[in-house]
């Protein structure tokens, strides 16, 4: 597949100027990219979430691309209805992509994602994180870090490591499984666009900041992004048929071996104004012994 | 007159500019390129181009020079962060009220 | 072993109980894509319509789905893009859908789904009541109250022209184990024959890059322009629609079992049913099997002198409303006997009757007797006592329980 870069990328776009999504907003960024991946012919399915707001309020939305909207807890089945009924009626032209926050992937959707992964259903399914249920205002999520404070960790913080979706869907035996991070616009296009090429179910992880969620200004969204890879709190990489490798940002910290402190990412963010440095320390450990098992399977340990 | 006549018997909804209002109105800020140092204006041909990939509000345009739609434009300054010659600077929406 | 007859013409009888009359209806109407979860007494549904399909007797996909809620969604979108789909739950398994009942209603999809009466917990039981679908008569689908395994079948091919018609999505419901497995002579039409039939499906759902359409956005109080200015509908007008749909799904519903009649000879023309009505005093008003036992019962306290007739709801939604009021003008006493309770009230059905009689000039009195939770049996002759004990008391001049008369041990 022949990189692509700022210049060559195409002009054509799916979202519309003027929704309703924050200013800075990570996941609008994200959701442009991965539509023109998609040449918008795809079908997109979406749960509950800040996407839905994207999407817009009936009867106008701000998205060219046919979108089904479905409860909260049934984005996977409701790609695999999609899949299951366009092959019904002889469609084969188009690509069934489910979106979804950690909350309908992670949370409350992960039984219609286990089951439609063990079926080996034939879609593409992207799980936009922002570590928390954003949509109603930042409460805790599967996907919360430990330490932060959200709306329903407001004092306490969360108690918790998050969850590796990433790794339960590996577990699943499909075929695809990608980070990617909206600081790296080409790198998820890349992504996407190679998810677009295989079959089966692919899931595709796109870790996505928000401004008024963690707490930072919504200029610093792209910042905030690179040093989630630079400390490798966010990690690039994809595993494409059992075979590992790292991407984009991630791979040249591996190479240089330039991992930063991960206090460098915390200390920007209003949600970790309450970590001890017990909790500090846990979450480096942490980070580190997963940087390690990431690096291992690269072959750079 | 009712709402019968759009025809619709679900929330079937169409595409449409601006579903969230003119959200250019959200702005305390705006950003201005300063053409002289936007390197697709510099050297006239089509380059970087990262204020564009990194917009989330698909309010830049890929020409050159560069445009942004101010009826649309959140003022977020995420263009500005990422310019590589800082060619983009945030302005107070305050110097452009008459 | 085929049941249906594809080769010649003509149909025929087979014994077969409520849930194979279920998939061969499902079948028959070449249903495309089928997701089903199993549960008691559904299940062998499921594995019927997976045989069909292993088979290659039925070219559908059957979508093991890992829950209830997940089978309707999938049934919703492949609706949604244009498949005839169909689905089949019980009790706790229609409950786990609850959300996307309602969801389907309101994007007005033709989902058919089979319903096999259970009796929901706490505490746990698998056997029949109507419990489990009378609590989900507020979603907006229309239901059917087959009271025989033939009506199963029939009313399963009839779903499909009713619903694709109205684009509302249609319950089929039947009760467990008395029906779903009991076996009954069963006439089977030919393929051909329900080809005839039914249409073709064509969804009012458009699904095309070249003309994104979004579905179930977010949807406000008010009326909002849409970008050309035309002003679309609040949420209240949508489902204004889908209310104003099923009130008038009565002459469709009528209509297809007119010519379900004409093709097939068994008429489903009329919403309500009835034994002897024609000169009774007294009406015994039931939905389902147990409509078919108080027809015993009548039969039986006519040849003790009381003109009892029964009065079958086939079609509980849309309710028919008028027509169970006009049935009943000549009554004097209704007997209402519910396999259900809207707990803090009474039986569902009862309090519909009463409201339907309200206004209409009837001077029909109603008593409620709740029946037969969780399999409790039912016999033609407690349902004879119970009528004969509210007659009794209504001769006597004795109010009526302040809520429905519970028949049981306690």
């Amino acid at each position: 597949m022949s990189q692509v870069n700022a210049v060559s990328l195409t002009d054509k776009e799916y979202l519309l100027p003027g929704n309703r999504l924050c200013p800075g907003c990570a996941l609008s960024l994200a959701y442009r990219h991965i539509l023109k991946a998609l040449d918008g012919q795809a079908i997109v399915t979406v749960p509950a979430s800040c996407l839905t707001v994207l999407h817009g309020m009936y009867p106008v939305t701000s998205v060219t691309v046919p979108c089904v909207n479905t409860p909260f807890a049934s984005v996977a089945a409701s790609a695999t209805g999609l899949v299951a009924g366009l092959k019904a009626v002889g469609r084969k032209d188009l690509t069934v992509v489910a979106v979804a926050g950690d909350g309908g992937t992670h949370d409350i959707g992960i039984q219609a994602l286990s089951g439609a992964a063990e079926r080996r259903d034939d879609f593409i399914y992207i799980c936009y994180d922002n570590e928390g249920y954003m949509n109603t205002g930042n409460q805790r999520s599967g996907s919360s870090p430990l330490g932060a404070l959200t709306g329903t960790t407001p004092i306490l913080g969360k108690r918790q490591h998050q969850k590796d979706i990433v790794a339960i869907m590996e577990a699943h035996a499909v075929p695809y499984v990608a980070t990617a991070n909206a600081s790296y616009p080409l790198d998820l296009y890349q992504k996407v666009r190679k998810a677009r090429s295989m079959s089966g179910l692919r899931f595709i992880h796109v870790y996505t900041p928000c401004p008024p969620g963690w707490g930072f200004l919504f200029s610093d969204t792209i910042k905030i992004g690179e040093l989630a890879v630079q400390t490798g709190w966010s990690v690039l990489y994809e595993v494409e048929n059992g075979v590992f490798r790292l991407t984009a940002g991630s791979e040249a910290v591996a190479r240089k071996g330039n991992r930063a402190d991960l206090k460098e990412f915390l200390k920007t963010q209003g949600r970790f104004g309450n970590l001890s440095e017990e909790t500090i320390q846990e979450l480096q450990n942490w980070v580190a012994a997963r940087w390690q098992r990431y690096l291992a399977r690269a072959g750079l340990a | 007159m009712g709402t019968r006549d759009c025809g619709h018997i679900c929330g079937e909804s169409s595409p449409g500019i601006g579903e969230g209002g003119k959200t250019g109105e959200w702005r305390n800020s705006r950003p201005v390129i300063d053409e002289e140092k936007c390197t697709p204006v510099r050297k006239n041909k089509p380059t970087c181009f990262l204020c564009w990939l990194f917009c989330p509000e698909v309010t830049i345009t890929k020409t050159v020079p560069l445009r942004i739609d101010l009826e649309y434009c959140k003022g977020c300054g995420i263009c500005a962060e990422v310019c590589p010659t800082r060619a983009i600077a945030m302005v107070d929406e305050e110097d452009f009220v008459s | 072993m085929t049941e249906t007859n594809t080769a010649g013409r003509e149909p025929h009888d087979q014994m077969m109980d409520g849930n194979r009359a279920a998939a061969i209806g499902a079948k028959l109407c070449r249903v495309q894509v089928v997701a089903a979860y199993p549960i008691t007494p559904q299940t062998p549904v499921t594995e019927a319509l997976s045989e069909f399909v292993e088979r290659r007797e039925l070219p559908a996909q059957y979508i093991t789905v890992e829950s209830e809620h997940s089978a309707l969604a999938v049934c919703s979108s492949a609706s949604l893009v244009g498949a005839r789909t169909f689905t089949a739950t019980s009790a706790h398994g229609l409950a786990y859908m609850h959300e996307m009942l309602h969801w389907v209603a309101g994007t007005r999809l033709p989902v058919v789904l089979a319903c096999v009466n259970r009796a929901i917990g706490a505490p746990w039981n698998v056997l029949n009541d109507q419990q489990d679908s009378i609590s989900q008569r507020d979603t907006g689908w229309i239901q059917i109250y087959a009271r025989n395994n033939q009506e199963i079948l029939d009313s399963v091919i009839q779903a499909y022209r009713i619903a694709e018609q109205t684009y509302l999505p249609v319950m089929v419901c039947y009760d467990g184990y008395i029906l779903s497995h009991t076996e009954m002579p069963v006439e089977v039409p030919s393929q051909e024959a329900v080809d005839r039939y039914l249409p073709t499906y064509k969804p009012h759902t458009i699904l095309e890059p070249g003309n994104p359409k979004n579905y179930n956005l977010v949807t406000l109080a008010n009326p909002r322009e849409n970008a050309q200015g035309i002003l679309c509908h609040g949420y209240m007008e949508i489902r204004y629609l889908l209310q104003e749909a099923l009130q008038e799904s009565r002459g469709a519903i009528s209509t297809a079992g007119q010519e379900f009649g004409d093709l097939f000879g068994r008429s489903y023309a009329r919403l309500l049913w009835e034994h002897r009505m024609q000169d009774a005093d007294i009406a015994i008003v039931a939905m389902g099997s147990l409509a078919m036992e108080a027809t015993l019962a009548a039969d039986a306290l006519r040849s003790q002198g009381t003109r009892a007739g029964v009065l079958g709801i086939r079609v509980f939604r849309p309710f028919p409303g008028k027509d169970i009021a006009q049935a009943l003008r000549q009554c004097r006493l209704a007997v209402v006997f519910d396999k259900n309770i809207s707990y803090g009230n009474e039986g569902a059905t009862c309090n519909e009757i009463k409201a339907a009689l309200y206004g209409s000039g009837a001077s029909t009195a109603v008593r409620n007797f709740i029946v037969g939770l969780g399999g409790r049996d039912v016999k033609a002759r407690d349902l004879a006592d119970a009528v004969n004990r509210a007659l009794s008391s209504l001769d006597k001049g004795a109010p009526s329980h302040e809520y429905a008369e519970w028949i049981c041990e306690i």
